[in-house]
């Protein structure tokens, strides 16, 4: 293999596969992941911590770029042993890997003095999203936590931690907060601004045990004294993760050493970020983690390349304090302006050259995009007062091109002005997406906008369209749709252009018409999604997965006889038990579709589409002793009651009998749970690739009317929501609030309630029928194929599935 | 005339929507928009997903799988991606005829 081998999922990791991507579209790229997640954004931990962003959104790429960018990821998959003479990767599982270059960006693990009492329970790092999880879940009822270190990621976890309710202190070893890049006088204000949050601050404190019978519960100081603590979260740093480096025998004194072309010892392997030491330095931020990526991946596709080491930069993501420290906070000549009575304290430090060192802002951070690119560029500064002013005024249109925007992406201005241009964006969200400028901590997002309103001349921001060729939006196409009295997508686009161009939007056009009409509209197939042509779900190698409608989870013998005869009569690949409680024959050819359905004589599952699902149950007051409603009953209701409905996306329900929620209705787009004396209507919940907890919408009184809300919530979200849009992104967007407004209003219930009746009773309850009455010859087959024949078998079927 | 394969009568592929066939041992999708019709090799050169399900718009198909989408008159990828070889498809008396492209070197994208 002539490729090159990426060991760590981290963001220097994530880096390097990007920068090597964009140079080189070929080259085969594999990353391994050691955590069974793939690369995350570690930088806003403290923003999960804050419970101002979802593990999800940490995420730094969709599971799809991997494939669309031909990167080979591995999660959960460790390297054991390198082989660089011989270019062979052994992994923990035994298994081996051939590679032409390395990279290790093995990364860093927490440090953890050697203290008596470190290994007890409730004595934490924070590092990644277990340790936020494990933190939050403590913090809720701990007495009092303390966080060892008042460094930047310490104060921010003491930050996250006071904010869910916990009294915190920090214990700090030196005289002041963050000392490696703020000077005394902005780490006085700092203190300050902490103890304003509720953060109390010990400095020059040694901790000398950890003391707790069982679990943590304080901290013996050195001076001798007692500070109890059921929370203890240690923050002293980091130690670069070289233990792989150093079993190959690669040069290894703090950190794996590099050359300047983040080369080690080795000429086949290199490192890039915290687990690497360049010019006696390791980093310990994520910006140089970036110039160092740009660096190898230049090295590795055109063999050279030339690393002079990076300018640190640091800004502290607790809300409330604005803190910005680009490289040194002191040097030969220095200027502050400070005003203590409005916390504020800027500063630019300049070195013997007279050369642009460093700057500390605090309170008032404006301009420090230009400062620290005049740090990076050490530009000559003659008038210090000048510059501070200059940079306090200066605006986006000031930035020159090469300014760093984006400090967790790397992402400059003149790469966001020129995707802006290029591609044409209207928007934030499509600036972020596209550049990933903001994606990360978010404190550039303000900027991104402003260069955003610059380039379009002032103009407002775009808003979301279903059809971007043609940038129309939802509203504007429904409105089309109603005034003209459109039918088909074909007429949509025959009046405006939209779908007319990509066609990526004609699925959502399709939904929108059918939506508009209550499904009375003119079906087009080319407009859909191969999934809704056949009625079930492709796979990977082309063929369909078949999932029968089983009502709340609750089948038959007779069922289960009749899935077991297809599976074998039709040597089904797989036969597997669904997560929501219902069972998918996988590995079916397009041509024995029909077939399969009638043999199974149960109507579709509806399991493939962008529609309602399956209501998952629990027992219920059936058989559970703890049963507090008929959860099977009132599950199977829900179930006909929304079934064959489409949706802007798929919605999962789930009915449970008790809180002890068996049935997981909590995490549903729709969950009921029965509480005593009643019922809980929770709405936006998720548990896929974002985990949430839906919102309490109502509780109400029955069953019935518990099935009564949940329809009227899955109208308004059918009328409301973008195509594509999950009810837990949309119910995060319009706010429940704002809901409740309406589906808790009678007058607007009786409305929905309405209009869900019309769509209800037009909408097509088995479009597995169509095997009886295709909507083309060749639906279930190729130009050279024909769909396979049989008999109609006469079974009887459940009541209610025509 | 013996390098043309009858493959189908007009109207075996649904208005924008593909079909697929085996021509001398070569998978080729089918399409037809209101231009008429088109044929490009069968299997996206990317994951191998089915071209012939894919979604068509503007001359252009869309791979199910993962989006890549592809010019059905040039067989380019749109994006920095590999493409796939063309065919020619002609219509006489009601009947579909392909001629395979000669087994070249995959066009490369533009």
């Amino acid at each position: 293999m002539n490729g090159i081998l990426v060991i760590g999922g981290g963001i220097a990791g994530q880096a390097v596969c990007e920068r090597v991507r964009e140079r080189d579209p070929h080259v085969p790229i594999t990353l391994l992941c050691k955590e069974p997640e793939l690369p995350y954004d570690r930088v806003a931990l403290s923003h999960l911590l804050a419970g101002e962003t979802t593990r999800a959104e940490l995420q730094l790429r969709p599971r799809e770029w991997y494939a669309d960018h031909d990167v080979d990821v591995r999660l959960g998959a460790a390297a054991a042993a390198l082989d660089l003479d011989g270019g062979v990767c052994t992994l923990d599982d035994g298994s081996a890997l051939s590679f032409e270059r390395v990279v290790l960006c093995t990364g860093s693990d927490p440090l953890l003095p050697p203290l008596s009492g470190i290994d007890l329970p409730g004595v934490l790092a924070f590092r990644d999203p277990a340790d936020c999880d494990a933190i939050a879940e403590r913090a809720r009822t701990a007495r009092g936590a303390v966080v060892i270190g008042g460094g930047l990621l310490g104060l921010e976890a003491a930050r996250g931690i006071a904010g869910l309710g916990c009294p915190v202190t920090v214990v700090h070893l030196v005289d002041r907060l963050m000392e490696r890049q703020l000077d005394a006088g902005a780490a006085a204000l700092l203190l300050d601004a902490m103890r304003d949050l509720d953060v109390d601050v010990r400095l020059e404190t040694q901790t000398a045990a950890l003391v707790g019978e069982g679990a943590v519960s304080g901290l013996l100081l050195a001076d001798g004294s007692l500070l109890s603590a059921d929370l203890v979260v240690v923050s002293i740093g980091i130690r670069p993760q070289a233990e792989l480096a150093r079993a190959t025998g690669l040069t290894v004194e703090r950190g794996i050493v590099v050359d300047d072309t983040m080369v080690t010892s080795h000429p086949r392997a290199l490192a890039v970020g915290e687990c690497a030491q360049h010019r006696g330095t390791v980093y310990g931020l994520v910006a140089p983690i970036h110039e160092q990526a740009a660096v190898a991946a230049q090295m590795l596709t055109a063999s050279e390349a030339a690393y002079t080491g990076s300018v640190q930069s640091a800004k502290l993501k607790v809300m409330g304090v604005d803190l910005v420290a680009v490289g040194d906070a002191s040097g030969a000549r220095e200027v502050v302006a400070a005003d203590a009575a409005a916390r504020t304290y800027r500063k630019l430090v300049v070195d013997e050259e007279g050369c642009a060192a460093g700057a500390v802002l605090l309170g008032d951070t404006r301009g420090h995009e230009l400062l620290l690119e005049q740090v990076r560029r050490r530009e000559p500064v003659e008038d210090l007062l000048g510059l501070l002013q200059q940079a306090s005024e200066a605006s986006a249109a000031d930035l020159p091109d090469t300014a760093q925007v984006c400090n967790c992406n790397g992402v400059c201005k003149g790469d966001i002005v020129g995707a802006i241009r290029a591609q044409g964006l209207g928007s934030t969200q499509e600036v972020v997406a596209v550049t990933r400028a903001g994606s990360g901590c978010g404190s550039c997002k303000g900027l991104v906008r402003e260069l955003l309103a610059i380039e379009r001349g002032g103009a407002g921001e775009e808003p979301a369209y279903l059809c971007p060729c043609k940038k129309q939006t939802r509203e504007q196409l429904a409105a089309l749709v109603r005034e003209r009295e459109l039918e088909s997508v074909s007429e949509l686009t025959a009046t405006c252009g939209a779908g007319r161009d990509c066609g990526a939007c004609k699925p959502g056009l399709a939904y929108l018409v059918s939506e508009v009409a209550a499904a009375r509209h003119r079906e087009e197939r080319h407009a859909r999604f191969i999934n809704d042509r056949v009625h079930a779900n492709i796979q990977n190698d082309g063929t369909f997965s078949v999932i029968p409608r089983i009502r709340g989870g609750v089948t038959t013998p007779d069922e289960l006889r009749r899935i077991a005869d297809v599976a074998e009569r039709h040597d089904v690949r797989m036969v597997k038990i669904t997560g929501g409680q219902r069972i998918d024959l996988l590995g079916i050819r397009k041509e024995a579709l029909p077939r399969v359905w009638e043999e199974l004589g149960m109507p579709s599952g509806h399991a493939y589409a962008k529609a309602v699902r399956t209501v998952k149950t629990c027992v219920g007051t059936d058989f559970c002793r703890f049963g507090l409603g008929d959860a099977i009953a009132v599950g199977i209701e829900l179930e006909r009651r929304m079934e064959g409905l489409y949706t802007p996306h798929k919605v999962k329900s789930a009915v449970t009998g008790c809180p002890r929620n068996c049935a997981e209705a909590y995490v549903k787009d729709i969950g009921l749970v029965a509480i005593e004396g009643g019922w809980e209507l929770y709405v936006g919940g998720a548990a896929g690739a974002s985990v949430r907890r839906g919102d309490l919408l109502d509780t109400v009184a029955d069953g019935e009317a518990a099935i009564r809300l949940a329809l009227v919530f899955l109208q308004h979200y059918r009328e409301q929501a973008e195509y594509l849009e999950r009810t837990y992104t949309w119910v995060e967007r319009v706010g429940i609030e704002a809901i409740r407004e309406v589906v808790l209003d009678p007058a607007q219930q009786a409305e929905l309630l309405e209009r869900y009746a019309i769509a209800k009773a037009a909408a097509d309850p088995d479009p597995w029928l169509e095997r009886h009455e295709p909507v083309h010859p060749k639906q279930f087959a190729e130009l050279d194929s024909e769909p396979e024949p049989f008999t109609p078998i006469d079974v009887v079927l459940a009541e209610g599935t025509v | 005339m013996n390098d043309l394969h009858l493959i189908g009568r007009v109207g075996d592929v649904p208005l924008l929507e593909g079909r697929s066939v085996t021509v001398a041992g070569r998978r080729v999708a089918v399409f037809r928009t209101e231009e008429g019709h088109h044929a490009i090799d069968a299997t996206c050169p990317h994951r191998s997903g089915p071209l012939a399900d894919g979604l068509v718009a503007d001359a252009c198909v869309t791979c199910p799988l993962h989006g890549w989408r592809f010019d059905l008159r040039s067989g380019a990828a749109l994006g920095n991606h590999p493409g796939v070889a063309v065919h020619e498809v002609l219509e006489r008396d009601g009947e579909l005829w392909l001629r395979l492209a000669p087994a070249v070197e995959l066009p490369l994208a533009a």
